[in-house]
């Protein structure tokens, strides 16, 4: 690795494993559900933005964009599946706190 | 390359992602949340990678948001009481991702990574993104339309259960 794709890399890296500790950080920490799809969404764009990061240092732009469309597809359907159930639930129990949801507890 | 306006950028990125996590009102988490996808096309797009970075606009930074807000708008709006409790403990659970975003900078730029990583030679097929995944990754394109239909039959049965229940 030459030592300008290093810098790229440890730059970008950098930024990209701050984004990750926010969305790990929102998913543990809340315990509302629309916040915990949000914390998933801000996980995914760190990868994303991981994968594409690579693509430019390898040359392999082409590859990387394929891999990233397909994430951002899949995301979107988690998103919206989530987003239904979440949904769902508030309108059982008329709360979006997870620890509502008691009735599959053992 | 600049490398000015990308620092600039991905420190925008971190500060859109804080508003995302630490907002009190959920809408206002959604726009940041719209907010940051938009600064990250933009930085895919100086990447040398502009299909992924409209796909992120259009569909992180716009579908997405919709797709919230929409879900949002459907529910029961908080009372004042409710928003003063809820937001006192946020504030207490909330106030260490800063410090923890801190901590984490400060190790990273302390720990001394290898730098001799090797680069496979480019690969042998086409570099054109468009021929790329029609023939060289279809197998994935039908995976993609599975989840697709399976994710849009997924919300049509959650809201054919809200009708029933609304009978």
């Amino acid at each position: 690795m030459t030592s300008s794709s290093w810098q790229l890399f440890s730059l970008y890296g950098f930024f990209i494993v701050l984004l990750f500790a926010c969305g790990a950080y929102c998913i543990l920490v809340t315990r509302n559900m629309i916040r915990s799809i949000i914390g998933l969404e801000l996980l995914t764009k760190a990868v994303t933005l991981l994968l594409i990061v690579v693509g430019k240092i390898t040359g392999r732009e082409a590859l990387t964009q394929g891999l990233v469309i397909t994430i951002i597809v899949i995301e979107v359907v988690v998103a919206a599946t989530a987003a239904g159930i979440a949904l769902w639930v508030f309108r059982r129990t008329d709360s979006l706190d997870v620890r509502s949801i008691r009735n599959l507890k053992g | 390359m600049n490398m000015n306006i990308d620092v600039m950028l991905l420190v925008l990125i971190i500060l859109g992602a804080l508003w995302t996590v630490m907002g009190r009102s959920l809408l206002k988490a959604t726009i940041a949340l719209a907010v940051t996808s938009a600064l990250v096309s933009l930085v895919i797009f100086r990447l040398n990678s502009p299909l992924a970075a409209v796909f992120e606009l259009s569909v992180c930074a716009g579908l997405i948001t919709a797709i919230f807000v929409s879900a949002i708008s459907m529910m029961r709006p908080l009372t004042h009481q409710e928003v003063l409790a809820i937001s006192k403990a946020r504030v207490k659970r909330y106030r260490y991702l800063p410090v923890v975003l801190v901590i984490i900078g400060i190790a990273l730029i302390l720990m001394k990574a290898r730098q001799d990583f090797m680069i496979m030679p480019p690969p042998p097929f086409s570099t054109d993104v468009r021929s790329l995944l029609w023939n060289l990754r279809r197998l994935d394109l039908i995976g993609q339309v599975v989840i697709l239909i399976a994710g849009a039959l997924g919300i049509v049965i959650l809201f054919e259960e809200k009708k029933q229940n609304d009978k």
